[in-house]
Order: C-alpha cells, then sequence, then structure tokens
C-alpha cells in the first residue's frame, strides 16, 4: 500500500505535552490513512495513552497541531472529536449489559418513530433500528445469535466486538481501539481481529493501541513506534521482526525509518 | 464464534421464571393462596376491591421509587416528601384561604422541587442517593412540623380522587384510574423511549452512557424531579383517602420501606439497571395483600412492620443471587 502520495486522514503534527515535570509529549508526530491499521507500540511511559488522548480530543496538547484531512483542527472534549467521525473503544467494556445489542448500537443515538409519536412522545423506532443493527453486523460477519439478545448473554469476545461495531458504526473517519483485546482470550481476540479487518475494509482508518505484538504483527499496516514522548519509527511488519520492533522500542536498536 | 443462546428445556424455563413480572406474579398467587387458606373473608370481591385501594397511595410512591433504582439510586424520604406535599395542600386551602386547586399546584411544586434538589446534590456534588435522600428525610419531617402541628380536614374539593364511579357493584375510584394511567405512561415511557433506555443504561454502566455522549447529570435530575411530581401526585391520593392533612403521616405511615418493598418484590434490582414498573404495581398490590391477610388474621399492626421487613431482604437476597448466577 503506497502511502506517500494520499493525505492522511488524521495527522499530529510536534505534539507537546508536559505534566508537571513529566514530558510525556515531545513533539510526537503521528499519520493515520483511510483504510489501514497503524499499530501504535511503545513502552510503558512513551506517551502512547496520552497521544492517543490528544486524537481523541480527551487531552488538549500544550503545543502542536493535529490535521483532519489536511485542515488544521483543535478539539476541546472528546465530543468534538466525535463530531468530526472519530470514534474511541475502551479497554473496558463500554456497554450496558442488560440492554440488547441493537440498544447497545444505538445508545445515545436512536431512532425514533416518524411523525407525532417521535417528536412529541420520544417513541423509538425499534423495528428500524433491528433491521439496520441485523444488516450491520451480517455486514460484518459478527456472527451473533441475534441482536434482540442482552449483551450480557454474549461472551466477552462477542460483548467487546459490539463496542468496536458500535463505534466503527458511528465514526466517519477513524476509530481509535486503546486495547481492545486485553481482557480477552485467544479464541476471542481472534473475533475482535477479524471484526477490525472487516472495519478496516470498510475504509475507515484505524488506530489500534497494543502491548500485544503478535496481534500487532497479524493485524497492522504500519507500526508506529513511540519512545520518550515522540514517534522514533514507522515500520511495515513484513520489513521487521517482531524482535526488531521491541529492541526499536526499548532503545536497543535504532534505525531512521517511517514508513 | 459459537452461539451462546440458552435452548435445553431447562435453561428455557429458567429464563422464564427470571422474566420480570413471572417471579413475582407467581410470589402473588402464593401470598393469596395462604390467606385464603387462613381467613374465609380474604377471597372476595370486596375485600380485593378493599386491597387494591390501599395499594394505591403506595403504588404511585413506588413508581417514582422505581425509576430512582432503576437508575441505581435510591429513596429514603419519599414517605416524608408526600406527607410534606399533602400537608401544604391542605392547610393552604383550609387553613390559609388559597384555592383548593392553586394548593395543589404549590404541593406538586414543593415535592418536584425536593426531587430537583435531590438530583442536583447526586450529580453536582456526586453524593451517593442514600445519604442525599436520609438527610432530605429529616428535613423534610422538619419542615412539615414546623409549618404546622395540626391536622386539618381538607375541602372537598381536594379529595376528588376518591370519588368514582360503580361498576356492578364495585365502586372504581377516580384514584384507581389515575394510578392505572400512570403505571401504563411509565412503562410506555420506560419501554418505548430513549429517555426510558438511558434510564435502564444509566444503572446498568453510567461510564458508557456518558461515553455515548448523554448528559447523565441532566438525565438524573429529570428522574428524580419527576419521581418528586409523582409523590405530589401520591400526596393527592392520601388526601383523597384519609381526608385530613396529618404532618405525622410521612413518618408513621411506614410509607417508604413499603414503596422499596413494593419496587424490589417486584423484581427490579436495587443494584440498577435491570427491573419493570408492571412487577412494580404487583409488589405493591403483595405489600397491601399482607397487610390485609395478616389484618384479617387478628395479628397486631406491628407484625405487619416486621413481616414487611422480612418480605424486602428476603427479596433482595433473590436478588443478589440471581445476580450471581446470571453474570460470569
Amino acid at each position: 500500500m503506497s502511502t506517500e502520495n494520499r493525505i492522511p486522514v488524521l495527522k499530529a503534527q510536534g505534539l507537546v505535552k508536559h505534566y508537571g515535570h513529566i514530558i510525556a509529549l515531545d513533539e510526537a508526530d503521528l499519520e493515520v490513512y483511510p483504510g489501514e491499521v497503524l499499530a501504535v507500540i511503545g513502552d510503558n511511559g512513551a506517551g502512547k495513552s496520552t497521544l492517543i488522548k490528544v486524537l481523541s480530543g480527551a487531552v488538549i496538547p500544550d503545543r502542536g497541531q493535529v490535521f483532519l484531512n489536511d485542515q488544521p483542527i483543535h478539539f476541546t472534549s472528546p465530543i468534538d472529536a466525535r463530531r468530526v467521525g472519530i470514534e474511541t473503544v475502551y479497554q473496558n467494556l463500554a456497554v450496558a449489559p442488560a440492554l440488547t445489542i441493537v440498544e447497545n448500537l444505538f445508545l445515545g443515538r436512536e431512532l425514533r418513530r416518524a411523525g407525532v409519536l417521535g417528536s412529541v412522545f420520544g417513541m423509538l423506532d425499534k423495528k428500524k433500528m433491528y433491521a439496520h443493527a441485523q444488516e450491520y453486523m451480517s455486514d460484518l460477519k459478527f456472527r451473533i445469535p441475534s441482536v434482540s439478545q442482552t449483551v450480557e448473554t454474549l461472551s466477552g469476545g462477542q460483548a467487546q466486538g459490539v463496542a468496536v461495531a458500535r463505534s466503527a458504526a458511528f465514526a466517519s473517519k477513524v476509530v481509535i481501539m486503546d486495547e481492545p483485546m486485553a481482557a480477552l482470550g485467544v479464541k476471542e481476540s481472534g473475533m475482535v481481529i477479524d471484526l477490525i479487518r472487516k472495519i478496516r475494509e470498510r475504509g475507515l482508518a484505524i488506530i489500534l493501541i497494543s502491548h500485544n505484538m503478535p496481534h500487532v504483527w497479524e493485524l497492522a499496516d504500519r507500526i508506529h513506534i513511540q519512545r520518550l514522548g515522540k514517534r522514533i519509527a514507522v515500520v511495515k511488519p513484513h520489513e521487521y521482526s517482531m524482535s526488531d520492533g521491541v529492541a526499536i522500542m526499548t532503545g536497543a536498536k535504532q534505525i531512521d525509518a517511517v514508513a | 464464534m459459537e452461539t451462546a443462546l440458552p435452548t435445553s428445556p431447562l435453561m428455557r424455563i429458567r429464563q422464564f421464571l427470571l422474566r420480570p413480572t413471572i417471579g413475582p406474579l407467581i410470589a402473588l398467587l402464593i401470598a393469596c393462596a395462604f390467606f385464603a387458606t387462613q381467613t374465609p373473608r380474604f377471597l372476595t370481591i370486596n375485600n380485593f376491591s378493599f386491597i387494591f385501594q390501599q395499594s394505591i397511595v403506595v403504588s404511585v410512591l413506588a413508581i417514582g421509587q422505581t425509576l430512582i433504582i432503576l437508575t441505581g439510586g435510591i429513596d429514603l424520604a419519599n414517605g416524608a416528601v408526600m406527607s410534606l406535599g399533602a400537608v401544604f395542600m391542605v392547610h393552604l386551602a383550609s387553613r390559609d384561604g388559597f384555592n383548593p386547586f392553586i394548593a395543589i399546584g404549590i404541593g406538586f411544586a414543593i415535592t418536584s422541587g425536593i426531587g430537583f434538589i435531590n438530583g442536583l446534590l447526586v450529580t453536582r456534588l456526586r453524593l451517593p442517593p442514600f445519604i442525599v435522600t436520609l438527610g432530605m428525610l429529616g428535613i423534610v419531617y422538619a419542615l412539615s412540623l414546623i409549618y404546622t402541628s395540626e391536622t386539618i380536614p381538607a375541602k372537598d374539593a381536594q379529595t376528588f380522587l376518591g370519588n368514582g364511579f360503580k361498576v356492578g357493584d364495585t365502586l372504581i375510584t377516580y384514584g384507581t384510574v389515575a394510578m392505572v394511567l400512570l403505571f401504563l405512561a411509565t412503562w410506555f415511557m420506560l419501554r418505548e423511549t430513549s429517555f426510558g433506555r438511558h434510564i435502564y443504561a444509566i444503572g446498568n454502566n453510567m461510564e458508557a452512557v456518558r461515553l455515548a455522549g448523554i448528559s447523565t447529570d441532566r438525565l438524573l435530575v429529570a428522574v428524580y424531579t419527576l419521581a418528586g411530581l409523582l409523590y405530589g401526585i401520591a400526596a393527592l391520593l392520601l388526601i383523597a383517602r384519609t381526608e385530613v392533612g396529618d404532618p405525622q403521616t410521612g413518618v408513621a405511615g411506614n410509607f417508604n420501606l413499603e414503596s422499596i418493598t413494593a419496587v424490589v418484590l417486584g423484581g427490579t434490582s436495587l443494584f440498577g439497571g435491570r427491573g419493570n414498573v408492571l412487577g412494580t404495581l404487583i409488589g405493591a398490590i403483595i405489600v397491601s395483600v399482607f397487610r390485609n391477610g395478616l389484618l384479617l388474621m387478628g395479628i397486631p399492626s406491628i407484625y405487619q412492620l416486621l413481616i414487611t421487613g422480612i418480605l424486602v431482604i428476603m427479596a433482595v437476597s433473590v436478588d443478589q443471587l440471581s445476580q450471581r448466577g446470571g453474570r460470569q
């Protein structure tokens, strides 16, 4: 996949963020293109979380600039980021267990009945939401017995799948995933990995933060390596081995590559 | 990617029993069967009409309580708030010469206003609802006694919910009609509107609701205020039944414990996010059946309080156990 002549959907340049004496971000850059999975790896304290929080609007940087399709953009809250099509999936399952899959998918963005029933009485259009949810989940080839089941009857992987699918449904540009497989077993992770691939096929850009190197090498198109508050390399998984990646991440090996 | 649907017949039966309102309904039938064997006067149409009449005030209080418990909160002051509303309605009209309907309006404003303040304290100061409403219980009870120490009769214009019409030999009061309509409206709201679904979601996972871009603070304040308005309606029903304004009813009447018992017996989880307002109606009738049945058996009224206490603890234990079984 050639990225040279394409415009990154989301780009960060020279981000700086200090917390007292601690420098979380020190001139950090990042680019992500539509239809790719960009993995972000780095040791603890490398500034991954802060970087991601800036991109999702949860943290305001001291300096530096974020661009959306090459246009400078300022976020003051996650709601701003969401409004321009950037959704975030959190590590802890952000789902309501006693509600159905449909209700979770549409939480906060419910469809209402047409006419007075919807506008005055706020009546939900359950049929339409059910149909949309059904179609959407089968598009993603995410197999669940029925979208009208409650989330608590699902396995951990299926429940996380609902959270991921939900974000992807409402993201028009970027989905940020912070350790989406951290709490899951091998088989369950596989389910979420397949889902992330499907979301990439839909042309969304995905930023994936993970500590799990096999997952990163399996899934990522490019790997952003963060160290001491800045991006020190971007590599492609077929050009560098996992141990190279870890060596770069920890400073044992230095390369000059921004793929 | 295999399915996680329970398919064996045993699991189906379990699912059926766990359906909200089925369990409470069975409990109600067992209680009725028990009292029917104990006293011949229990199983008569007149007695059932009486039981139903007696459950009206607690039922309406319990609707507000259900909304609050669904969000994961609890209201320990609703009996006292209702009583304060009733005292103001009656005294303003009968003692101070206000138009009876304006007095009712002021009563509604007071109970809703207290709900609004509860909501603000829970959301802005992040205080636990049980502390906020426990404090409010003391404040509200004191306020009603500071306002008046007298019990005075209500004007006829304020007891209209006690009037009604006859169906055959049975009198159906407007209060009964109002209660049924309130249950249906709340049931509809909880099931069919986004406001209702968000109430469940907030009790399930507050963080998920916030991350979904919903203002959880505004939602909670709305729920507490709405509950306050329902307590105002309960006050009007109370006046229709007692025909007086008595500053002692709120605490002496045991309403608060009964409303919580009704909600929990009705299958709504004290942990929030699960339950159903129709279950609450059944729960309120169970409370009333016990009160009535024990009375007919000639058991002193203090035992009713004892048994209500035991019932609520039993119901919460069932809730606790089913939660443990349901989530692994």
